[in-house]
């Protein structure tokens, strides 16, 4: 049986226990009929020109775990960015785990997608914002929908400040042969709110996992995102994200996604302008080695007069991996004094390592600031002579300017622990020995 | 220290050096005058081993060791520094970082194990005082954003902390104010000893002032036209290069 014709008749199975007259289960139906009719994508589709699912979808997969997995904290720790002193939302096999994580709702929510869809204290704002911003014919995000059950929820109510960063992390245990996630998450941060957020997906065992996320962000005035994910999964592991970010008058939203590992990973990045002086940012940490591959697919479409956005992407290919950047920049005619740059660098290592980079800029407005700039190459040739004339040997000195290269996009990383973290896991992946710092 | 014997490079097909014989013995400091286009910073990077520049004939022995059978990283190791005259920017690297990942280089090359974190810190903070370098400039990234002058007294750190056998000082007055100038002239005249060199190559007498050479040569049109004691740079500063041009 194809994959497809299973996600579609274990429907039933999910239905169970399920209140089927609820509006958020009618809204689960309707997307199945959208997946249904579409399927995968293919690499027909031109924004899955470049990244095929087909090996993926051969093979089989569980949808729902047979029995639930334990994990011990003395494992996973090292995973978490800190022991305390974050919010936590965990999940083992796409099932939560009460003793890994740390909710609240105390001033805040952090909590359980499950338990927002179904509580009717969450009524009003499931509502107002579950599927409403997705868009309705991509069938992944319909695929997603169909299944949305379990993820994290949050809420960030008028101005409140998160005091604590979240982690939102996803483990898969190895225990099923193969395992198909598909985990929702809804954040809310209301007026003048801010908020920081951790998101990552790690296998703990080798084991084919295959996970399509999806994440609906809504940003209200003056509120501000700061947003990591991390990537940096066995290379079993593959990872298809689609966030999508509506953001209000003087909002500003930063992601930054740090694509370190993993199989085959598809990051779908929307932005969407509702008000006027916006700001979005996007940057991206990609090192890639074997037979990996990663595929950004950025959008930010600028609906609003005076908004900015800044998309900044570095990617290192070693070996036989592949990386696309696909960028897409979208002015509307009334988005006037519109500043938009888009940058995307790229080393290849090795000869056999490939990237296909498109910045694709549609604009309508007259007055406005878009620049793209993309490059693809080798190492400057002046800097390694200088390094190697200081004694530096080619090997390491190449190690060396490849991780400058990288660390340059870590400047804006707003947790110190997690930027001093990061700094050392792009230096182990490129054989670099950091030392101290003055 | 360092013997070149009828040295003929090329850059891009270009005959450049035709025919340099150079001796400079240790504990002595050689400066290399000449006008512009002479082949000054064509003799430092043939030292160096630039593979841009390719030695067409001749020889260059550094402590009887052939340079031509070694790359640029194992002439470093065998003592050679060259402070370069335009210094590349590294970004994403600090001072410290770049500093240390070149002496444990050189360390794992003769044998040694990494220097122990403590030792460098002490070392760098030392050096740093003698240059009158504010720490924090050590943290930031190697050369990114630093004046013409900073990126010098950059360079002259870096040879102040690998103690190298033999100094090629490529243009190092060139963007320096004066107070600048001492101060760099004063850390390599404290790192000068009995058993290191030190090569001078300069357009101008003004360096000289401070670190006063042995020798003086002056390099025209690919060849040593002149060599001389310390006056003949105070020669060649009041009559300009022009009379030397016709010696050639």
């Amino acid at each position: 049986m194809e994959f497809k014709e299973k996600l579609l008749s274990s429907y039933l199975a999910f239905e169970e226990g399920l209140d089927l007259s609820d509006s958020v289960h009618k809204t689960r139906a309707k997307a199945l009929k959208i997946f249904e009719e579409k399927g995968f994508p293919t690499k027909k589709d031109e924004a899955w020109k470049y990244t095929s699912l087909a090996s993926l979808i051969s093979q089989d997969y569980s949808l729902f775990p047979k029995s639930e997995a334990t994990i011990e904290l003395k494992d996973v720790r090292k995973y978490f960015l800190y022991d305390t002193d974050t919010y936590k939302v965990i999940f083992i096999d796409g099932v939560y785990s009460p003793f890994l994580s740390n909710t609240t709702h105390d001033g805040l929510d952090v909590c359980l997608m499950s338990a927002a869809l179904i509580k009717p204290k969450y009524r009003k704002l499931i509502n107002a914002y579950f599927n409403k911003m997705a868009p309705q014919d991509d069938s992944l995000t319909a695929l997603n929908t169909s299944y949305a059950k379990e993820g994290a929820f949050i809420y960030i109510p008028k101005s409140t400040v998160a005091e604590k960063p979240i982690e939102i992390i996803h483990f898969s245990s190895g225990n099923e042969n193969a395992l198909w996630l598909q985990p929702r998450n809804l954040i809310v941060v209301d007026q003048n709110a801010q908020v920081q957020i951790i998101e990552r997906h790690q296998s703990l065992k080798e084991h084919p996992v295959v996970t399509n996320s999806v994440s609906e962000i809504y940003l209200h005035k003056d509120s501000f995102l700061d947003y990591y994910k991390l990537q940096n999964d066995l290379p079993s592991a593959s990872l298809i994200d689609s966030t999508y970010i509506h953001q209000e008058k003087n909002s500003h939203a930063s992601v930054h996604t740090f694509s370190l590992g993993g199989k085959l990973i598809r990051n779908n990045l929307n932005y969407f302008h509702k008000g006027e002086h916006a700001l979005s940012t996007l940057k991206g940490v990609t090192i890639l080695e074997g037979k990996q591959h990663v595929d950004h697919s950025t959008l930010v479409h600028h609906a609003q007069p005076n908004c900015e956005s800044h998309q900044d992407y570095k990617s290192i290919f070693s070996n036989r991996s592949e990386g696309v950047f696909n960028g897409k920049i979208l002015v509307d005619k009334i988005a006037q004094k519109t500043n938009a740059f888009q940058q995307n660098n790229n080393i290849l290592i090795d000869d056999n390592a490939t990237v296909n980079t498109k910045p694709q800029l549609e604009i309508f407005a007259d007055d406005v600031k878009c620049s793209h700039g993309c490059t693809i190459g080798q190492l400057n040739e002046e800097v390694l002579f200088y390094m190697r004339s200081r004694g530096i040997p080619e090997k390491e000195a190449k190690a060396l300017m490849t991780y400058a290269f990288a660390n340059n996009v870590l400047d804006s990383v707003q947790l110190p622990s997690l930027k001093k973290r990061i700094n050392q896991q792009i230096a182990n992946k490129l054989g670099v020995n950091l030392g101290f710092e003055l | 220290m360092l013997t070149i014997e009828n040295l003929h490079a090329q850059v891009e097909g270009k005959d450049i050096l035709k025919g340099i014989d150079l001796d400079v013995k240790a504990g002595e400091v050689h400066a290399i005058m000449g006008p512009n286009g002479s082949g000054k910073s064509t003799l430092s990077s043939a030292i160096a081993g630039n593979e841009d520049y390719q030695v067409t004939k001749g020889k260059m022995l550094l402590k009887g060791t052939d340079l031509a059978e070694l790359n640029a990283e194992e002439r470093a190791h065998l003592g050679v520094f060259i402070s370069f005259q335009y210094p590349v920017e590294i970004p994403g690297v600090t001072v410290t970082n770049f500093i240390k990942t070149a002496i444990n280089a050189h360390r794992k090359a003769n044998g040694l194990k990494d220097m122990p974190a403590s030792e460098l810190l002490k070392k760098i903070r030392d050096t740093a005082k003698l240059l009158e370098i504010d720490s924090k400039f050590l943290s930031r990234s190697l050369n990114e954003g630093f004046s013409g002058g900073e990126k010098k007294r950059n360079e002259i750190f870096q040879m102040a902390m690998l103690e190298p056998s033999l100094a090629i000082l490529d243009e190092t007055d060139s963007g320096l104010d004066i107070d600048a100038l001492k101060i760099v002239a004063n850390g390599v005249n404290k790192l000068k000893s009995k058993d290191n060199a030190v090569v001078v190559i300069t357009h101008y007498q003004r360096l000289l002032e401070y670190i006063v050479p042995d020798f003086v040569h002056v390099l025209f049109d690919g060849r040593i036209v002149k060599s001389g004691t310390k006056e003949l740079a105070h020669e060649l500063e009041a009559k300009g290069y022009d009379w030397i041009k016709e010696l050639a």
